[in-house]
């Protein structure tokens, strides 16, 4: 098969970058990555289509110069769910600011309780109140 | 011509989605709309059961792009998740409908809540249906953005903070899956699995290696398979009863489903079985004692959602038809068992005013028909026989030990090791939740909570010079005591929400159960023990469709005719 090395360096810089940024606790940069991984592999979908040749329209060129119509339509796809799932996130973080001021990603509330049981070397028992009351729970405090 | 039915399972959650929506001002039609597509959906697939098993697979390419578009596939293993899933959403639609009725809808918005539902319902169906690589993608997709938006309902800070966590897991976990289809065509030139499934044959070892790894680490995140499983617990509970119901109930399912599709339709030749059969031994083990460590019924559900997993994927890691029987036949009890679970959950905190166990008592007493709702599917998920979860069980075992590798038979030990935690756990909640006072629950309440309210009366609870707390029969260790206490004085020091004594001591009389949500519980916990009482036709029905499943033939003949 006809692989275009370009293509794959693109795919692969922006599927790296894409993880990268997915590593950060704020969730607009995890946007942000989000974004370039799934541009990454839209442009992966290309490669794994063949190589470049005429539009896809019946009787306009010679079948075999046509280039693979299927990827394209996986690929717009793929930027229609994306687009999406970017606007959610957006507004979920959003959301997150203005119940925060922040848009980090928040801790989870039963290893921020665990990782206080091990600091003061306790054991955890089924009764145990470390994680009633989610709803009230002062978020700031399950962050740090 | 039963093969025409087979779109209408997704198209009519849609189309009824879309009705829904344009009815949001009038809520009692909005209800109507949605009951009569979700009963619709169970006759279809009741109807698509039948002619599967009597007929074969039912195929249809749509549009009649034969060979080049989209099939969808109902055959034995998709017909009868197609029923499972639709009986268990309509008793879940029917509960909240009951729960908006009881509660006014505190914070649900209602307008959005059944064109979601029934959106979900759609991806579901879609997911099971699907006979094409990017159509499961696309019906992931779709299940997955209403599942975005049922978590979420209503913004409030709990629910951003699990939402946030769980949309990530998902939409990284869809980009590998993209990743996997676009390696797929790559290598294959094809998306349809039965096309796939005759390819892969003629790949080259590691392209098919590389490809069965992709497709594994996607639906194991979706299957919350350890160590895929982490987000789970964390993300569940937050969600309205109903939701959380469906949610552990069918989700995780679907993964479990598209696992067996890639391991017997795609890569029947290098199963990577081992892998496998480790991963569900550590998804027993890690799962359930993250259930014992936990506090709020909810949350040990969760836990022990994602034990139970590890049963299926053991099935599934056999990759024998007896495995594969197990798997299917455990995979119809748990969807039934824990949706009805999670919906008695949302009974105590309807009645009791939260799940917390530490604030829970007496529920046995107060409502007997609670307590049975509760104990007859806690039982089940634990395994006592006669009821299915010891059938399902039994025939895993067995097909462990008919295996007879080294690790079948630690798979065989592990599962019964989890089955007795899980026993421990339920009856943890149990003990606590329904079986003790509310006075003891309230003293008991008191002593952890430490000595804020120490001028208060303390009651039968002291602290023995052994360092325990005595309490009735039940004894707890000294340092658990402090431990909780200071949690308690960190994270509840409001302390604005009543335990259940209080909750009592105040209104004077207890609440009146919703009969509106006792109902469609008391409905599925019949379910779960017509499973029970017709397991021998049921599991004769999935050894059918697990020889289905390792035969392949079937499946692709019939896709194979219908694109002719």
């Amino acid at each position: 098969m006809e692989m275009n090395a370009t293509l794959l360096l693109v795919c692969g810089g922006l599927v790296g970058c894409g993880v990268y940024l997915l590593l950060e606790r704020s969730l607009t940069r995890v946007l942000a990555g989000l974004v370039l991984i799934g541009n990454g592999i839209n442009v992966g979908f290309l490669v794994a289509g063949g190589g470049a040749g005429s539009s896809a329209f019946y009787g306009s060129a010679d079948q075999a110069d046509m280039a693979d119509p299927l990827p394209q339509a996986l690929v717009l796809t793929a930027i229609v769910i994306t687009l999406g799932t970017v606007a959610f996130l957006l507004a979920m973080a959003h959301r997150s600011w203005q119940l925060y001021g922040a848009d980090d990603v928040q801790d989870d509330v039963e290893d921020a309780a665990i990782r206080r049981l091990a600091d003061d070397d306790a054991t955890s028992v089924g009764h145990s109140a470390t994680t009633q009351g989610q709803e009230e729970d002062d978020p700031e405090e399950d962050d740090r | 011509m039963t093969s025409a039915l087979v779109p209408l399972p997704v198209v009519l959650p849609l189309l009824g989605s879309g009705a829904a929506l344009m009815m949001s001002r009038w809520p009692r039609a909005q209800r109507m709309v949605s009951v009569v597509v979700l009963v619709a959906v169970v006759v279809v697939a009741a109807l698509l059961l039948v002619a599967a098993d009597r007929e074969g697979p039912q195929v249809v390419w749509l549009g009649g792009w034969r060979e080049l578009g989209i099939a969808l596939v109902a055959d034995r293993l998709a017909a009868l998740m197609l029923l499972v899933s639709s009986i268990v959403t309509l008793a879940v639609l029917v509960y909240s409908i009951g729960q908006g009725v009881t509660d006014n809808d505190r914070e649900a918005p209602v307008s959005i809540y059944h064109p979601t539902f029934l959106t979900l319902v759609a991806g579901v169906s879609n997911a099971f249906l699907a006979g094409d690589l990017f159509n499961l993608f696309v019906s992931f997709e779709i299940l997955l953005f209403a599942s975005y938006v049922l978590l979420t309902l209503g913004g409030t800070p709990a629910r951003v903070r699990a939402g946030t966590i769980y949309v990530i897991v998902n939409v990284v976990s869809s980009a590998l899956f993209l990743i996997a289809i676009a390696t797929a065509y790559a290598a294959l030139g094809t998306l349809n699995l039965a096309q796939i499934g005759e390819r892969v044959p003629g790949l080259d070892g590691t392209t098919a290696l590389v490809l069965q790894l992709l497709l594994l680490t996607t639906f194991s995140i979706k299957a919350a398979v350890f160590p895929l499983s982490l987000w789970l617990p964390d993300s569940y509970p937050t969600a309205p009863a109903p939701v959380t119901a469906v949610f552990a109930g069918l989700l995780t399912k679907v993964g479990v489903y598209a696992i067996i599709r890639t391991q017997t339709l795609l890569f029947p030749d290098r199963p990577l079985t081992d892998l496998l059969l480790w991963a569900a031994l550590a998804t027993m083990l890690i799962g359930i004692l993250g259930a014992i460590a936990q506090s709020d019924i909810k949350r040990l559900l969760s836990f022990t959602l994602v034990s139970h997993i590890g049963y299926m994927v053991f099935g599934i890691g056999l990759a024998t038809q007896a495995g594969m029987s197990g798997a299917v036949f455990y995979v119809a009890h748990h969807i039934t068992v824990q949706t009805a679970l999670f919906l008695v959950v949302g009974l105590i905190e309807n009645l009791g005013g939260s799940s917390a166990l530490l604030r829970l008592g007496g529920l046995a007493s107060l409502y007997p028909l609670i307590g049975v709702l509760f104990f007859v599917p806690a039982m089940n998920l634990a395994g006592i026989p006669p009821l299915s979860g010891f059938i399902g069980k039994v025939g895993l075992l067995e097909a462990g030990i008919a295996d007879g590798s080294w690790l079948a038979w630690l798979l065989v030990a592990g599962g019964t090791v989890t089955s007795l935690l899980t026993l421990y756990a339920v009856a943890k909640a149990w003990a606590l939740a329904f079986w003790r006072t509310p006075r003891e629950a309230h003293e008991m309440a008191l002593q952890l909570g430490g000595q804020r309210d120490g001028d208060e009366e303390h009651g039968t609870a002291e602290v023995s010079a052994g360092g325990h707390v005595h309490l009735g029969a039940t004894v707890f260790a000294a340092g658990d005591v402090k431990e909780a206490s200071r949690a308690a004085d960190t994270e509840v020091s409001d302390d604005s929400e009543d335990d259940l004594f209080q909750l009592l001591e105040r209104e004077g009389r207890r609440p009146r159960p919703p009969w509106a949500m006792v109902l469609p519980t008391a409905g599925l916990v019949g379910v779960s023990l017509a499973i029970t009482v017709f397991a021998g036709p049921l599991y004769g029905f999935t050894d059918r469709a697990a020889e289905d499943l390792v035969t392949r033939t079937p499946y692709l003949q019939a896709v194979q005719e219908a694109g002719r």
